[in-house]
């Protein structure tokens, strides 16, 4: 049923979330990742990732745990400084002076990590107050009403972080990461710790987003049902390099021996929400 | 890296960070509301306590010294020796320590639990300077709430000790003459001697506790080792610092 809600035509965003499209005009950007290497101590946890990521797609970035997904993603959004290598945002150096006030990354945590301290709407109105994006409180909270409604969150605006579930803080979180009027949005694990239903839902959230805002997602996930429901293109990573990439199909028909493994491992799981 | 190296660098990093927390002052027009927030939060959490403590500290003041006092015929100074102890060294230090065991804390376990929990790499995504966001109002809310407790755990803790001096048989002084004497001996420079300390400790508790916080990784006991990491080092800062301001406060005739 939540499914049905966060499954939106363009009839609907007519209604409720017309405000917040004429809010996002951001264009999509690629990202060319390129020989990045991390170390942590004596863990060598990425071993010279090269990866080039279209404008406009959907790119999962598939491993186990301890894969090193989640570095990469945090050196994708500069929380992480590569000891070599490099990351082009639209062909610019990430590190480029400037770099912040051009492109606007927006970043889904495992964790949600929406602040306890403030209710919905202020979580998700921090960005355009704290940027002085509007000065009208109105606009501000008819952009709040669309991003939730969008998302399936019509009249959460009052409550605090602690009165939702988890599936619903993933989704206020992907509020507020909206509400940046992103070119790329990252997803870590945004399926982490939900039932299956959920998964769902959170999957066809990151589907629908797209017809919101013309925007490049990369996501990371070991759960692989995720990946194949979601992803124009699939990365998949093992032990800090990247073994494979294509669609779902290429990873499904590919011949490489440690792709193989991977899928075999992964659907001889028992099934559920969270496979960690 | 031991323990010489993990000193310098801790306290580089303190130094940096109240450094920036200076610079981000200038944004503190436009962040106002969060500082009288901080405020707010500070003087809800220790008004009633620091009118407690200094109540019975101005009185404990006066039944330890007025007898010894009057044993020489010289009571009557009682009034400036509470007030001068209050003034100069128990308000500011006593203040201090009370705001940096109860706010203090509180700052630390907000701070920390965001670290944690991601809130703080959330802020820096969405290109929210995180000192600017979460350290500088408390650094301001410090420097401007410590010297106002003061003020008000002086003027308690001087009613304290006029309360016993006046009741003890031993002593024996009216509020009139606690009072009067109080006025003759205490100075306005005193008075701004025990602010600029007040002042000072109230920065030190805000940059120590938010430094500790925002250095906090791991889960939930890393927290709770966050908070009385902050605490402890609070009090050191306090106690050792009180010592050479002091000092510098005597070297420039402020004394």
């Amino acid at each position: 049923m939540a499914t049905k809600q966060l499954l939106i035509n363009h009839d609907e965003v007519r209604g409720p979330g017309k405000f917040l499209h004429e809010y996002l005009e951001s264009t999509a950007v690629g990202v060319k990742i390129d020989k990045l290497e991390k170390s942590f101590g004596d863990n060598h946890v990425l071993k010279g990732i090269d990866l080039d990521i279209i404008p406009g797609e959907t790119m999962v970035i598939l491993g186990k745990s301890g894969a090193g997904k989640t570095i990469l993603l945090r050196h994708i959004i500069g929380l992480e400084k590569p000891d070599s290598g490099n990351i082009y945002i639209n062909g610019e150096d990430i590190n480029s002076p400037d770099f912040s006030k051009k492109h606007r990354i927006a970043m889904v945590f495992q964790s949600s990590a929406l602040f306890n301290s403030l209710s919905v709407k202020e979580n998700i109105a921090l960005y355009l107050r704290e940027h002085k994006i509007f000065k009208d409180e109105e606009k501000i909270d008819r952009i709040v009403s669309d991003s939730l409604a969008i998302l399936g969150l019509d009249g959460k605006e009052t409550n605090m972080p602690n009165e939702l579930s988890g599936g619903m803080k993933r989704r206020v979180a992907i509020a507020r990461a909206l509400v940046m009027n992103p070119e790329i949005i990252l997803f870590d694990e945004p399926t982490s710790g939900l039932d299956p239903m959920m998964t769902r839902t959170i999957g066809d959230v990151i589907l629908s987003l797209r017809e919101h805002v013309e925007v490049t997602q990369i996501v990371v996930t070991h759960d692989i049902d995720l990946a194949f429901h979601i992803a124009d293109r699939i990365a998949l990573m093992s032990e800090g390099i990247i073994i494979e990439v294509g669609s779902s199909e290429d990873i499904e028909r590919s011949t490489n021996a440690m792709v193989q493994s991977f899928i075999r491992e992964q659907f001889e799981r028992p099934q559920g929400g969270n496979k960690a | 890296m031991n323990s010489i190296t993990t000193f310098f660098q801790t306290t580089g990093e303190i130094l940096a960070l109240l450094i920036e927390s200076i610079f981000w002052c200038k944004a503190a027009i436009g962040n106002r509301e969060k500082v009288f927030a901080q405020i707010r939060e500070m003087g809800n959490q220790t008004l009633p306590v620091a009118a407690l403590i200094s109540l019975f500290i101005g009185a404990v003041l006066a039944l330890q010294t007025g007898p010894t006092l009057a044993k020489f015929g010289v009571q009557e100074n009682i009034g400036g020796l509470v007030g001068l102890s209050l003034v100069k060294e128990l308000g500011p230090v006593l203040g201090s320590i009370l705001v940096a065991g109860r706010v203090g804390s509180a700052m630390a376990a907000e701070i920390g639990s965001m670290s944690v929990y991601e809130e703080i790499d959330a802020l820096k995504t969405m290109d929210i300077n995180p000192v600017r966001f979460l350290v500088m109002p408390r650094f301001l809310a410090g420097m401007i709430t410590l010297p106002i407790l003061v003020i008000y755990m002086d003027l308690i803790g001087w009613f304290g000790g006029a309360m016993v001096a006046s009741v003890n048989p031993k002593i024996n002084i009216s509020f009139q003459v606690y009072y009067r004497n109080l006025s003759e001996l205490i100075r306005p420079l005193d008075i701004c001697n025990g602010l600029i300390k007040a002042m000072i400790f109230g920065v030190i508790i805000a940059i120590v506790c938010c430094y500790v916080g925002l250095k906090t990784k791991g889960g939930p006991r890393e927290i709770g080792t966050s908070v009385t990491k902050a605490v402890v080092l609070s009090f050191i800062s306090i106690l050792v610092s009180d010592y050479f301001i002091s000092r510098l406060l005597i070297v420039f005739g402020l004394d």
